[in-house]
């Protein structure tokens, strides 16, 4: 049976491709907000049966006040946690996942939701890492390319030539070539 | 960077690092000025000296803190002085045997609320209005005047949190019903003032530098600290979890000793404004250097339209024991998660109290630093009007006022008659179910 969804999320590339796959699970996602303002009136008014809601964001405060008020929210909201098992809250906490759901909601109904969210952030972390690592290579190639084109221009040297010296600086101090790259550019500026 | 040379490493709890069990720690935090003693540490290397190399995570939630601390993702953490509590019981969700074994700082948080409702109060009540501290009888009377009961919303910070309690009791001493009258919320620190100017409250209890911030952009008016609601009252203590304190016992120890030194030296008036300086920096506190200064340096505003008023007890982070974790003050926290409910089977009050507030702990790293604490666990409180001596073996230790802002008493010997006596509760608990269990 369906179950109506609510996802707080900054990241809206991210709550779209989970809204995706908890649709294709069958069930209703009835508002995805990036924005945590004046949380508590938005749970009342969608009602949902299950939050999903990004582990760093600071509305889960305003959520965990709502368990308490039934009188703001006539269906009080318990973390997912409240099973008790800690290694699944383990791999919730670091897959940044937390859930709310509504009290008496039976546990294997709102599992296979929770970890339909933990695998999406998962993807999502890793894909953030590639694109993280790929940034950061090709900041170090053009640190790299910056470098030898001074040490081309200073010393008047080949370009394979600047290249194999920055190698030579850099297996001699046991650094890596960017690092090398950096501290040449630092000198530049010092001149 | 303010660092202690590595060089001047002075020997840690049982003889230097070679004794710690783990010397690579994270420790969480909530950007609120008191994280400061866990910032002083860290700044100017106290934990560094007793071998530890700490990374300071700032948090977005105090749910997070507690998830975080009960999975061991964080090693410690700035916690709010209710919460070893509630998660220890399991109140919040999360079941995880927690402790306190030392606390950060006394008082700090204040109710600030919107002009709007300032000028209604004043013209609802204005001699209510015109006594210090100001109690909460001019917001009765504008929520006994039928239309606004319930239409009006206070945040505070997290359900187990000082402010929730010191802003329930405040209401509630006024006669309030915080349940019936009002509508309470919990609304994260940063987003309180944006939330009273869009009007989605009243109010709030919040700590600083939240309320100076208000005051400072024109957004609301402090109406009390909540010093004025109670003296000297307990407010963030250092919390691990149990399995971590038995299996890093060596380390609990280093830390503790390390956040010793550094909530000395920031009590000492002259190193206000450095730690200030230091708490407003982007990885901290992350706000205008000029507010946070403000409640440091002793000074308070209560409206922008009146000056800064000296009020060198706001914050308190070694003097009058500040850092003890007085197991009466663990008492007080559970007679009010029973008053409201939140404690809704009958539970041991004593024996849930001894497990998470650990004088014990405190004690060993404070002797091996030599410095005088407590001999006692417990002290009653609503006693002192002014400034007292508590004693202990080696002499005597100066302590604050610990008046309640309606004058009544607290005695940690009968938790059962203190409970009894509110007429305002939402109790779950039958009090004598609570005493056959407690007995």
């Amino acid at each position: 049976m369906s179950l109506k969804i609510l996802i707080v999320d900054q990241d809206s590339g991210r709550s779209a491709i989970l809204e995706q796959a908890l649709s294709d699970a069958g069930h209703t996602v009835v508002a995805r907000l990036r924005s945590e303002r004046d949380l508590a009136s938005k749970v009342a008014e969608y009602r949902p049966d299950v939050v999903i809601i990004d582990m760093e964001a600071p509305g889960r405060d305003t959520l965990e006040q709502m368990r308490e008020v039934s009188r703001d929210n006539p269906r009080p909201i318990v973390l997912f946690s409240n099973q008790r098992d800690p290694e699944y809250i383990r791999q919730a906490v670091q897959a940044g996942v937390s859930a709310y759901v509504v009290d008496g909601l039976q546990k294997e109904r709102v599992l296979p939701i929770v970890e339909v969210a933990m695998a999406r952030f998962r993807e999502f972390q890793a894909l953030r890492r590639e694109l993280e690592e790929t940034r950061s290579r090709l900041q170090e190639r053009k640190i790299i390319e910056k470098a030898k084109g001074i040490l081309m221009q200073r010393r008047g040297l080949s370009e394979d030539a600047a290249y194999q010296l920055m190698r030579k600086m850099a297996m001699d101090r046991n650094l890596r070539l960017v690092e090398v790259a950096r501290t040449l550019l630092a000198l530049e500026d010092l001149v | 960077m303010v660092t202690v040379a590595a060089a001047e490493q002075h020997p840690g709890y049982a003889g230097g690092s070679e004794g710690l069990e783990k010397t690579r720690l994270v420790l969480g935090f909530i950007p609120l000025t008191d994280c400061v003693p866990l910032v002083v540490a860290q700044e100017r290397g106290y934990f560094g000296k007793y071998g530890l190399e700490v990374t300071l995570s700032r948090e977005s939630s105090w749910a997070n803190i507690r998830d975080k601390v009960a999975t061991g993702v964080l090693d410690g953490a700035h916690m709010l002085a209710p919460m070893p509590i509630a998660t220890t019981l399991g109140l919040g969700g999360v079941r995880k045997a927690t402790i306190a074994p030392l606390a950060l700082d006394l008082n700090g948080n204040a109710i600030t609320i919107s002009g709007d409702l300032h000028s209604r109060l004043e013209h609802a009540d204005p001699r209510g209005m015109a006594q210090r501290p100001v109690n909460a009888t001019a917001l009765r009377r504008l929520v006994g005047e039928g239309g606004e009961a319930g239409s009006l919303r206070f945040a505070s910070v997290f359900p187990s949190s000082s402010h929730h309690y010191l802003l329930r009791y405040w209401l509630a001493a006024a006669g309030i019903d915080p349940d019936r009258d009002l509508g309470l919320t919990v609304i994260p620190p940063p987003q309180m003032v944006a939330s009273l100017r869009a009007r989605e409250i009243s109010g709030y209890c919040v700590g600083e530098p939240w309320n100076e911030y208000a005051v400072a952009q024109g957004a609301g008016r402090v109406l009390t600290t909540s010093y004025e609601i109670w003296n000297n009252h307990p407010e963030k203590v250092f919390g691990v979890n149990l399995e971590w304190a038995e299996a890093h016992p060596n380390t609990l120890q280093a830390l503790l000793m390390a956040l010793l030194e550094a909530a000395q030296w920031i009590d000492r008036p002259e190193n206000r404004i450095e730690a200030a300086t230091l708490l407003s920096r982007p990885a901290y506190v992350n706000a205008p250097v000029e507010v946070v200064k403000r409640s440091m340096s002793g000074f308070f505003q209560y409206a922008a339209d009146e000056p800064a008023v000296p009020l060198p007890d706001f914050h308190v982070f070694y003097r009058y024991a500040a850092t003890f974790p007085w197991r009466s003050h663990a008492l007080w926290f559970l007679t009010q998660m029973v008053r409201w409910g939140q404690v809704a089977e009958p539970i041991p009050l004593e024996r849930v109290v001894e497990a998470v507030y650990r004088p014990d702990l405190y004690r060993q790293a404070a002797r091996a630093l030599r410095l005088p604490c407590p001999d006692t666990d417990a002290k009653a409180e609503g006693i002192h009007a002014g400034p007292w001596e508590l004693e202990i073996g080696s002499g005597t230790l100066p302590m604050g006022p610990d008046r309640f802002c309606d004058g009544t008493r607290f005695d940690p010997n009968d938790p059962i008659a203190y409970l009894a006596d509110f007429q305002i509760h939402r109790r779950k608990v039958r009090l004598e179910d609570l005493a056959r269990c407690s007995a």
